[in-house]
């Protein structure tokens, strides 16, 4: 509806404004040219524009039915056939004959006028109808914005090359904000830090406890599709007793921190990230700031610790129910007895396979949590920001974990862990 | 009531956000005890100079001088200004996770040193004055629009500040309310002796409430209009600060 719908009883003097804000008169036109653009029936399109002069006065008749579905006549063409705008001295415009008309008739005016006014050329809309007037007017109250010319589209090296930019630029962003959460993390050691502990408290509970069923129905069926892998191809050889140290190995190492922080990161991060971006939004993040208050101490740190402390409990959590999703598939569906199982779990691993998981929940927590707070941080004002930040914190996170995942399995493979 | 001394002063001042100049050589002074409107079009510029006055961002060219402090943009210039200052956001921007109290009692935790129990009588006595007694333990989410906005003007007087800043204050408020709020700030700045900052373009409150009003001009990007409200709509120094005051299309 463009404007949209003005204040049509205000008690105001009559004004001669074309603005529907305030001239209900322009408004009421346009509900007008809405109506029959939508609920009357239009007969098809006729369209008649020609052109004549008269002495120096070139006039336009504009005539028939105009609406939508046909092609809008060319204004050069119609004016260049009796001798174009430039060589009139005023041009006048007669309807005669005009039967229904749209948005058609007003783009054919609005050319029209703009052609004239850029050649100097008087134009007069007298003998428009009371209902087309004030849009034509209206097209032409506020003068072109001097914004400039658009840009050329940029080839796609030159896109690959902005693309480039902006994720290096992401990736100073996410290291300088690591580095002001350490300081604040040194504050808070040293006494010196603004988190609330009750906010830590129930963050944690958000982020542990609250999480359970979620990270249990996951974990499971992780080791009832591992174990079921194992069963498959494991029983070609009858090794069925093996399938134990697949699921034993694969979810204490791999899966059960990884699958645990990927479910974190879409939970977790994104609730982060769209929490702190709400509060951007909503100025209460420059509240902080205008008392002096850091919001990477207050609002940053509760969040990143209470994801800390919750995801290696989780893991330790989501270990046991993945080893539990394997067995249920080994006794149920392989000729594999519980004690054979559970003795052949504990065979291949040794502690520093438990801890390596361990290790790497610690990381992961760290990463979900700067990933979820940085892009929060980061929202912009526009109506889709906090959305785009939450998708934002869970690709970042989960980019980030398979990487750090890649990185500390190098690692562990250099050391010989 | 205003006199002549200058609480903040304004010199040269450019507002941009990297090559995009909003505003420039802005000066101006704002007196102490003078309720002072920031008004212009939408894009002209008043929420960047508001933060700008509050040390939420530092301008590259131009000063600000704050009770004849420069600020400069280091710490401890901020941190002598925020003990001096109160700011009613346009939505109220009160934290979403602690009480009313909590709300109007972190800026005395902050910057004082008193004793809990009388951090929550001050608590109480401003949200009494803003007509929220008994609503200490509501969270935002459980009040109104309108008391949130009044929430957050106890927020901003909890340190009975030299300066109140307010950020389109009666923003999504009906006229009744509005109109409640502009006598409410007279009262405080009567009553208090606080200098007042509007940012606004409610042209009823401005007439209503403003000593003096800075006109931004998108057109020209600098400000093309200082003085009292009556006079620059009587008078006014040129055709689009007569349009903004009266209330005219082109």
């Amino acid at each position: 509806m463009g404007h949209g719908i003005p204040y049509t009883d205000r008690p105001e003097a009559p004004c001669t404004s074309t603005d529907p804000l305030v001239a209900p008169e322009a408004a009421n036109a346009y509900v007008t040219l809405f109506a029959s653009r939508y609920f009357l029936t239009c007969p098809p399109p006729t369209m008649e524009a020609t052109a004549h002069s008269t002495g120096d006065v070139l006039h336009v008749r504009v005539g028939g039915t105009w609406t939508l579905g046909g092609s809008v006549p060319d204004v050069n063409a119609v004016a260049a056939s009796a001798g174009g705008i430039d060589s009139a001295g005023a041009v006048r415009i007669v309807p005669d004959g005009l039967t229904d008309w749209d948005s058609s008739l007003l783009t054919f005016l609005y050319e029209l006028v703009r052609r004239c006014e850029a050649q100097d050329v008087p134009v007069d809309l007298d003998a428009l109808p009371d209902d087309l007037r004030p849009l034509v007017d209206l097209s032409q109250a506020v003068p072109e914005a001097s914004a400039g010319s658009a840009d050329a589209p940029s080839s796609l090296l030159e896109r690959f090359g902005e693309w480039i930019g902006r994720q290096g630029d992401g990736v100073v962003a996410f290291a300088t904000f690591t580095g002001r959460s350490v300081q604040s993390a040194g504050r808070l050691l040293r006494g010196r830090g603004r988190m609330r502990g009750r906010d830590f408290w129930l963050l944690t509970q958000r982020t542990s406890a609250d999480a359970l069923p979620i990270v249990t129905l996951i974990s499971f069926l992780v080791g009832l599709i591992l174990s079921f892998l194992g069963a498959v191809v494991l029983r070609r050889f009858g090794a069925d007793y093996y399938v134990s140290y697949l699921v034993s190995y694969g979810v204490l190492r791999e899966l059960g921190a990884l699958m645990t922080a990927i479910i974190m990161a879409g939970r977790t991060g994104a609730a982060f990230a769209a929490e702190l971006g709400s509060m951007k939004v909503s100025e209460e993040i420059d509240a902080l700031r205008t008392l002096g208050i850091s919001p990477v101490d207050f609002l940053v740190m509760p969040r990143l610790l209470a994801v800390f402390v919750a995801l290696p409990l989780l893991t330790l959590y989501a270990n046991a129910v993945g080893i539990v999703g394997g067995w249920t598939v080994a006794i149920s569906m392989l000729d594999v007895t519980s004690a054979q199982f559970f003795t052949g779990l504990l065979t291949p691993i040794t502690l520093a396979d438990a801890v390596l998981g361990l290790v790497k929940a610690v990381v992961f927590g760290a990463i979900i949590g700067l990933a979820g707070c940085l892009r929060g941080l980061q929202t912009g004002s526009d109506a889709t920001a906090v959305g785009d930040a939450a998708t934002s914190a869970v690709v970042t996170g989960i980019t980030l974990i398979v990487a750090a995942n890649a990185v500390l399995d190098w690692m562990a493979a250099v050391l010989d862990v | 009531m205003p006199d002549d001394a200058p609480i903040i002063t304004v010199d040269n001042l450019t507002l941009a956000y990297g090559s995009f100049v909003v505003m420039q050589d802005l000066t101006f002074e704002i007196r102490r005890g003078e309720i002072f409107a920031i008004m212009g079009g939408s894009g002209s510029g008043k929420s960047t100079l508001l933060k700008h006055l509050i040390g939420l961002q530092t301008a590259d060219t131009g000063r600000i001088q704050f009770a004849g402090r420069e600020m400069n943009g280091s710490e401890e210039a901020l941190q002598d200004m925020r003990r001096e200052i109160g700011v009613l956001y346009q939505h109220g921007a009160l934290w979403s996770s602690m009480t009313l109290a909590e709300n109007v009692g972190l800026p005395l935790e902050e910057y004082t040193d008193l004793p809990p129990d009388d951090i929550r009588r001050i608590v109480s006595l401003k949200l009494a004055l803003v007509g929220l007694r008994g609503f200490e333990g509501f969270y935002p989410h459980e009040i109104s629009g309108g008391m949130q906005k009044r929430g957050a003007l106890a927020r901003a007087m909890a340190l009975d500040p030299a300066v109140l800043f307010f950020d389109e204050p009666s923003s999504g408020l009906d006229p009744v309310s509005a109109r409640r709020l502009d006598d409410l700030i007279l009262q405080i700045r009567d009553s208090l002796d606080t200098t007042v900052v509007v940012v606004s373009h409610d042209l009823a409150s401005i007439f209503a409430i403003a000593d003096r009003a800075l006109y931004l001009d998108i057109e020209t990007r600098t400000a093309s209009a200082l003085g009292p409200p009556a006079d620059l709509r009587d008078d006014p120094p040129n055709e689009r600060v007569r349009q903004f005051l009266t209330r005219t299309a082109a």
